[in-house]
């Protein structure tokens, strides 16, 4: 016993699939400890938030504000009127207004545009102007006019008469991070506003469980009925083959969306889901369980057994089970990874888990689905989905080709 | 000494411990059929080491397994001392089991790997309704089976199957038989899976348990050295059928049917000149 | 003498278990093979004899390793070379092997004359299909097979006439050495009656050189080879002619090898087996001393600690043991142990 498992542990391949397995499920286990957040919160309001760091504007809205006092010529107007824009104005001014040049101080930006003010009126048709020259006055105005505003957002509170003002954000109004929270979203958020990062890590956690509970019930059905069809031979063998073989035709995806639709969507929980996928998938595991057994059948110790007067069951159990143990580990192995597909796919055409207390990795795919995250370019909303699902079921296939290699003597180097 | 033995029986009345009228097994049905055992007679005495001698694909193996009672008859009686055997419920096959056990040829596979070798021996004595029996009388008992064997129990209780040569498996097999005392021990090609030099060891403990408890030893082999060697009658077996029988001597050192004289003369020898060159063609 | 075929001197070679243990299969092992002449090595499962054959070929691939000692075949030192030369330019034209299952090495798609084709040209030899089939047909003639096999499958082929048919092509290029390891034990007596007659013919008839025979059946090693060697723990511990060995063995272990002989012939029913004790030794570790003192009823203390070198005796005869010869048969006599150890001889 000791020296099989430090035989397995010997198998490169399954030491990798076995760390990034563990990686995984600690993750699942961990992560929650340090963020305590319900998975399926929607902090933020709107869609698809890039990946990066976020001050909630609320908060903004509420917190202290502080006006930041600027160098001159950082202000606005001082921005906007740049040198070419200056020598217009005086030029405008000289022809249009006729103002004298020395009344005019082009470094005074304030006096300039008191002056610019007091004499042009955007709806009149100056004469002797081209019409571009026209247009492009007119949008300095605006600029002009748009530098000089200063009020951002008015924050009105319900009083006795309706709403009354209660806070003037100012547009050269700012916050300081350290007093408001700032939330960062390493993986973005989806299309609720949700954290992609913590939903996640629970869809895994919860993918996890389906593909264990679906692994199990398929492998003990599976087991059950291969036992008994590889042993006890004959009708039981024949009748047994029949119902598996009719299994294996059928395409078992399609038993799949049957019964999960006539479930219905009230009751389609994780642990249904998770029975469900089981119960369709065990032809598999009966059919190598019965080949393996139908080998170990003949073999001279339970022969021996049999003539020491034992009962079916207790061969079955000391003499057959302890042989395919390693084998049915694999083949559990295997249902597990196939478990957890089974449950994206189910999840993709929506006939998955219908639930809004926890996500699964295969709703998070239809949910970037539905709101066209693949359209829009928004990969983060299912791209580490895809990445999670390849891994585990990665990981649990090279666990099993070194288990594999371990106990198949056919394949030992 | 194997002489001896012979000459002492013969004076007394053998009494047939096994026979079969018409034993035959057919596998398959319709054009598929095969038949492995086809119609054959015989009556094993007590006390007698039988060999049933045959290359492979003669059917030895089939009809030890329906003389163990393994696989169903097809057709013909097998009579245990004298009356039909019945193995028709679990009962019965339980009962009669009690008086025939097998050594198989496979002293690696005849093991469940998982269990400790007290296991087994413990087994035998529940089997013997020695279940309830005291600690002290149990340990008795097995060291007693494991002395007969050459084998030490106090080195054995703790050790696994695998962790033995073959030739102390297949002799643990033997203490086993010692354990159990059934009235026949089914040998099917104890030997063909050990070396040479363990060969004997077994061979010679197959003789004891004939002289010392009067087992009726059932030796399969495909060697017609070791049956000649061991055996007190040979049976030779072609494909399903019994083409000669009778003692040792008879059997193999003046053969009358054309099949033994060709095993015979494919045999290597040592004191005669081996004729290669007459080949029966394959 | 003759002119040897295959020298082998002082080999050492080992293999890697699973487990990275080294297992010293081949023990400086030394032994000479004549032009004409064969050799049968004998010994129990597990004595490092099916070893021995594969490192003789000089072929080594993991987990068999080459430690050190010569091969010389025909002049020709191949210990050492590059697995892929050795492939090549040895096996097959100067070494021919044949395992226990080589009649399931014949890939059931292809035609008989297919596998023969494929021998000339992986050795590079230049010749059309015509006078391949011709040859073929002539070599299989000589041998008593039927000229319909090269034409049929394997599957088409009984077990006894795949393992002639194996052979016959692996002798095709008449190789200095043959190898062959168990070559009938999968087989019933009258297949094997036919191998061994055919493997004598190939000798008769000059087809090969020389030959070494592996089996663990003593009566068919005495029938077979002119010499036989006997193996216990990686080491031989006896070699001489197969009368010699057979009917007067002086190691203890060959002694005791010889003693289990059993064949249908008459007073084998009166002779006593000889049945030895104990299991052979661990090869990752083999014990300091004697690797047979362990088994040997005649042991004294000293044997547990002293290893034996290999002597010679009556002109070509050879053992491995620390008493004298004359001790030995004296002993056999009395069927006594010796009571001092410093009655060696």
């Amino acid at each position: 016993m000791k020296n099989t498992i430090k035989q397995v542990f010997h198998s490169g391949k399954f030491v990798v699939g076995f760390v990034i397995f563990i990686t995984i499920l600690l993750t699942c286990i961990i992560y929650p400890l340090f963020v305590k957040d319900d998975p399926l919160a929607m902090l933020g309001q709107g869609n698809f938030f890039k990946p990066g760091t976020y001050v909630s504007q609320e908060e903004v809205a509420l917190e202290k504000s502080y006006t930041l006092k600027l160098p001159r010529e950082f202000s606005k107007l001082e921005m906007v009127l740049d040198m070419d824009t200056r020598s217009q104005i005086q030029q405008f001014l000289i022809k249009y207004a006729e103002i004298p040049e020395a009344d005019i101080d082009v470094t005074n930006a304030e006096g300039l545009v008191q002056l610019w003010k007091a004499n042009y009126d955007p709806d009149v048709k100056y004469s002797g102007m081209t019409s571009a020259k026209r247009k492009s006055f007119r949008r300095l105005n605006n600029e002009i006019i748009a530098a000089q505003r200063d009020t951002g957002v008015i924050i009105a509170e319900e009083g006795e008469d309706g709403l009354e003002k209660s806070k003037t954000i100012k547009d050269t109004d700012f916050v300081n991070t350290k007093d408001v929270q700032t939330r960062t979203f390493i993986l973005g958020t989806d299309n609720f506003g949700r954290d992609v990062l913590t939903e996640l890590v629970a869809a895994t956690k919860s993918s996890l469980k389906i593909g264990l509970i679906a692994g199990l019930v398929a492998t003990a059905i599976g087991l059950v009925l291969g036992l008994l069809a590889g042993y006890m031979g004959g009708i039981v063998d024949n009748l047994i083959t029949f119902v598996t073989n009719l299994f294996t035709v059928i395409p078992s995806f399609v038993i799949l969306i049957l019964i999960s639709y006539s479930v219905g969507d009230k009751a389609r929980g994780i642990m249904v889901v998770a029975v469900i996928i089981g119960i369709t998938s065990w032809p598999w595991t009966t059919r190598s369980v019965r080949s393996q057994v139908i080998s170990l059948r003949n073999r001279d110790h339970v022969n021996l057994s049999k003539l020491s007067g034992h009962s079916m069951f207790r061969i079955i159990f000391t003499d057959i089970l302890p042989y395919i143990a390693s084998y049915v580990v694999m083949a559990m192995i295997l249902q597990i990874s196939s478990g957890i597909l089974a449950e994206a796919q189910l999840s993709m055409i929506g006939l998955g888990p219908a639930t809004t207390t926890t996500a699964t990795l295969g709703l998070m795919m239809q949910w970037a689905m539905t709101y066209s995250a693949h359209l829009n370019g928004s990969w983060w909303a299912y791209f580490p989905v895809v990445v999670i699902i390849a891994l585990i079921s990665f990981s649990l296939n090279l666990m099993n080709t070194g288990l594999d290699q371990v106990f198949n003597p056919q394949l030992r180097d | 000494m194997a002489q001896d033995q012979n000459s002492k029986q013969n004076l007394t009345e053998k009494k047939p411990c096994l026979s079969g009228r018409g034993v035959t097994k057919v596998f398959g049905i319709g054009k598929q059929a095969m038949t492995a055992v086809d119609h054959v007679d015989f009556d094993f005495n007590e006390g007698e080491i039988i060999s049933i001698v045959g290359e492979s694909g003669s059917g030895k193996t089939t009809l030890s397994k329906m003389l163990l009672g393994l696989i169903s008859v097809t057709e013909g009686t097998i009579e245990y001392q004298g009356k039909p055997r019945d193995i028709s419920s679990a009962a019965k096959k339980k009962e009669y089991w009690k008086n025939i056990q097998p050594i198989f040829q496979d002293p690696f596979s005849s093991y469940n790997i998982f269990y400790k070798i007290d296991a087994v021996l413990d087994d035998c004595l529940r089997m013997r309704g020695k279940g309830n029996a005291s600690e002290e009388e149990k340990i008795a008992l097995k060291t007693e089976a494991c002395s007969f064997v050459n084998l030490k129990y106090a080195e054995l209780t703790n050790k696994y199957p695998f962790e033995l040569s073959g030739g102390q498996m297949q002799r643990l097999m033997i203490a086993r038989i010692f354990l159990l005392k059934p009235k026949i021990l089914m040998a099917d090609e104890p030997t063909s899976m050990i070396d040479a030099c363990s060969r004997a060891t077994i061979l010679d403990m197959l003789l004891k348990l004939r002289d010392e408890i009067n087992m009726t030893v059932i030796f399969i082999t495909h060697d017609i050295g070791l049956a000649y060697y061991i055996s007190d009658k040979v049976y030779i077996m072609e494909h399903g059928k019994f083409v000669e029988s009778g003692t040792a001597e008879e059997c193999i050192i003046h053969p009358k049917s054309p099949y033994t004289k060709r095993l015979i003369s494919d045999v290597p020898k040592i004191y005669e000149k081996w004729d290669l060159d007459t080949v029966v063609n394959e | 003498m003759g002119k040897p075929m295959l020298e082998v001197k002082h080999l050492k070679t080992k293999y890697v278990t699973r487990f990275h243990e080294d297992v010293y299969a081949v023990d400086d092992v030394s032994l000479v093979v004549e032009e004409g002449k064969s050799l049968g090595i004998a010994g129990e499962s597990g004595c490092g004899k099916s070893t021995l054959a594969l490192s003789l070929m000089g072929y080594y691939f993991a987990p068999l390793h080459y430690i050190s000692g010569d091969i010389i075949v025909d002049g020709k030192n191949i210990s050492g070379m590059n697995p892929d030369d050795v492939r090549k330019t040895v096996l097959g034209s100067d070494v021919a092997y044949i395992p226990q299952a080589a009649m399931n090495a014949l890939n059931p798609t292809q035609k008989i004359i297919r596998f023969i084709e494929d021998v000339f040209q992986a050795h590079g030899i230049k010749m059309t299909k015509k006078e391949i089939y011709d040859m073929a047909r002539e070599r299989f003639a000589e041998l008593g097979l039927p000229e319909e096999v090269l034409q049929k499958h394997a599957v088409e082929l009984s077990g006894g006439m795949k393992q002639r048919t194996v052979i016959a092509i692996s002798t095709i290029l008449s190789p200095k050495v043959l190898i062959a390891d168990e070559p009938s034990s999968a087989l019933d007596v009258t297949s094997q009656k036919m191998v061994i007659r055919m493997m004598r013919q190939l000798m008769e008839k000059g087809y090969i050189k020389s030959m070494i025979f592996i089996t663990h059946e003593l009566p068919l090693l005495y029938n077979v080879t002119d010499d036989i060697m006997v193996m216990y723990a990686g080491q031989i511990v006896e070699w001489g002619t197969a009368k010699e060995m057979v009917f007067d063995p002086i190691h203890p272990y060959a002694k005791g090898l010889m003693g289990s002989i059993i064949v249908p012939e008459e007073g084998m029913k009166t002779h006593a087996l000889t049945a030895l004790k104990g299991t052979p030794p661990n090869l990752k570790n083999p014990p300091k001393g004697c690797r047979f003192a362990d088994r040997c009823p005649y042991a004294v203390p000293t044997c547990q600690a002293l290893a034996p070198e290999p002597k010679e005796f009556e002109e070509h005869r050879m053992y491995r043991c620390l008493m004298s010869v004359r001790k030995l048969r004296e002993v056999y006599e009395n069927g006594t142990r010796p009571e001092f150890e410093t009655e060696f001889d």
